[in-house]
């Protein structure tokens, strides 16, 4: 916060760097006040609002429902569908950190027989749509396999969730090396001088001070995660988009399009948006200040 | 077991119709093309909602600041494919005019929803990352430039402008690459590009195996070409004094 240096606090010297002072409700600006997650609800509602309006003039000719009941009724049943696409996402997630974490050890490992490979993995998945993966996993991961004599069943949803991971897993991979090598050497070298070893360094001393500088991208990469969800509606998994499509046709109603897309979209909205206000907390009180 | 050793089968790549064969090539080609056209389309215009968006978001009026900071906030929290949908089934639905032949016509095609739907997408983060590195850019340097007689517009299309996109440039690499995987969605609303065209060559001819590996090895070189693309523009604008 820049704050104005009085006369009296100069005194003829020069100016000199004021001690850092808590931070009151009145120094954050005006328009942080006033624009933030409660006024963004405000806003949103405001928005469907002016969205349905309109249809309720048509809607009032006939006996036909408003929209706004229209949207109660399937709130349950979307509410439950949205639940399987949080779901998915954690379950991916969980798959995906432990092994991005894993991976991300590799990347960083001193003989470039474990580093090379590691890195092509980490590239390749990064760098394939989420989409093509999908399908990837989906169309060639067996329903089914046996082996030694049990077997393991592998529903759609399981393969989606497999499908997702994979980038994740990268995307965390990458994350971790950056941590990893964002560490000062000097650590390493004083635990080497206590007598650890590389493993107990890397779990006991290094591992433990990336949790910080992982935190942040790791949430935000969950929000993107979260946002990926609908993507295994398309390769045939049922989830909350293609309920509101199941929806949207049972009704057959034109003016309800707008409306229920909207609605979906507020869903995701509100769960993703305080995470990624808090993200950007995190950031910032992390960051190196410069 | 045996499921497994047939899966890990290594003759994925030899039995390759899109190289072989005349007609399935054509169709690979177009989609590659078509990706291609998306991809630099969407690069452009979404290039232009940040530069314009965090534009807007040093101005002086705050309905303005406000009105794009939401726009942001919300393209930012919200699925791409349900955005997607939203343009093409919700809005497209609305949007017709007659055509020719009397019948109703959508007025924007599938094609032009995706390049609107996935610039907006890619632009509102966009507008968050020339945000942050205009930001970044010293004040002393706008001071300087005020008292040189820059005027407000100037100042921002010849001092703050250039560095800003020198700070932000990584960030700038990975949602461009980003956008060019997102570009895939366009599937769900059959624009024919790459996993469309791929899609419709393995149900036709039973090859998913190998069309799925073709498929990832693009995509993995159209970013690879990006990336490329990129460093070396990277490269051009560094600025001595800063960074390696």
């Amino acid at each position: 916060m820049k704050k104005a240096v009085t006369p009296e606090q100069i005194k003829g010297h020069l100016p000199v760097l004021l001690p850092t002072r808590k931070l009151m409700l009145s120094d954050i600006p005006l328009h942080d006040r006033l624009f933030n997650i409660w006024t963004a609800g405000a806003l949103l509602i405001a928005f469907l609002a002016s969205a349905i309006g309109p249809s309720f003039a048509q809607a009032g000719a006939g006996p036909a429902r408003s929209i706004i009941t229209i949207l109660l009724d399937w709130t349950p049943s979307i509410a439950k569908a949205f639940g399987f696409n949080v779901l998915i996402s954690i379950f991916a997630m969980a798959i995906g950190t432990v092994l991005g974490v894993g991976l991300g050890v590799l990347q960083v490992s001193p003989r470039a027989v474990i580093r090379r490979p590691a890195w092509l993995v980490t590239q390749f998945f990064r760098n394939s749509p989420w989409l093509v993966l999908l399908f990837y996993c989906i169309l060639l991961i067996p329903f089914k396999i046996t082996l030694f004599g049990v077997t393991i069943p592998f529903p759609g949803w399981i393969k989606a969730v497999i499908g997702l991971s994979l980038p994740v897993m990268a995307y965390m991979s990458e994350y971790m090396r950056g941590a990893i090598n964002s560490i000062p050497t000097g650590q390493w070298e004083s635990a080497q001088s206590l007598g650890f070893t590389r493993g107990q360094t890397m779990r006991d001393i290094i591992l433990p001070q990336t949790i910080k500088r992982v935190l942040p991208p790791w949430m935000n990469l969950y929000a993107v995660l979260t946002m990926a969800t609908p993507l295994v509606s398309i390769v045939g998994v049922s989830e909350v988009m293609s309920l509101t499509r199941a929806a949207l046709s049972a009704e057959g109603r034109v003016d309800l399009l707008i409306p229920m897309y909207l609605y979906i979209l507020c869903w995701f909205f509100i769960y993703c948006y305080p995470i990624s206000t808090l993200t950007g907390r995190l950031e910032r009180r992390y960051s190196v200040k410069l | 077991m045996e499921t497994v050793l047939d899966w890990l089968r290594p003759d994925w790549f030899f039995d390759l119709s899109v190289v072989g064969d005349d007609y399935n090539r054509a169709r690979y080609l177009n989609g590659l093309w078509m990706t291609v056209k998306l991809s630099v389309i969407c690069i452009l215009l979404s290039l232009g909602i940040g530069i314009l968006g965090a534009a807007i978001q040093g101005a002086k009026s705050r309905a303005l600041r406000v009105s794009v900071g939401f726009f942001v906030a919300f393209f930012r929290n919200t699925p791409p494919l349900v955005q997607l949908y939203f343009f093409y089934f919700a809005i497209g639905t609305i949007l017709r005019i007659t055509g020719e032949n009397g019948l109703p016509q959508p007025l924007v095609s599938s094609f032009g929803w995706a390049i609107i739907s996935l610039s907006l997408f890619a632009g509102a983060l966009n507008i968050e990352i020339f945000r942050s590195g205009v930001e970044a850019v010293p004040k002393a340097t706008i001071e300087a430039a005020e008292a040189l007689g820059y005027t407000r517009l100037q100042i921002y299309r010849y001092i703050v402008l250039p560095l800003a996109l020198r700070i932000s440039m990584s960030a700038l690499g990975t949602n461009l690459v980003n956008l060019v995987k997102t570009t895939t969605l366009a599937y769900a609303i059959a624009v024919p590009e790459l996993l469309y065209v791929a899609a419709q060559i393995w149900s036709e001819d039973l090859n998913v195996r190998e069309m799925m590996n073709v498929l990832l090895l693009s995509y993995v070189g159209i970013v690879a070409v990006l990336v490329w693309v990129l460093h070396r523009w990277e490269k051009a604008l560094r600025f001595p004094g800063y960074g390696g």
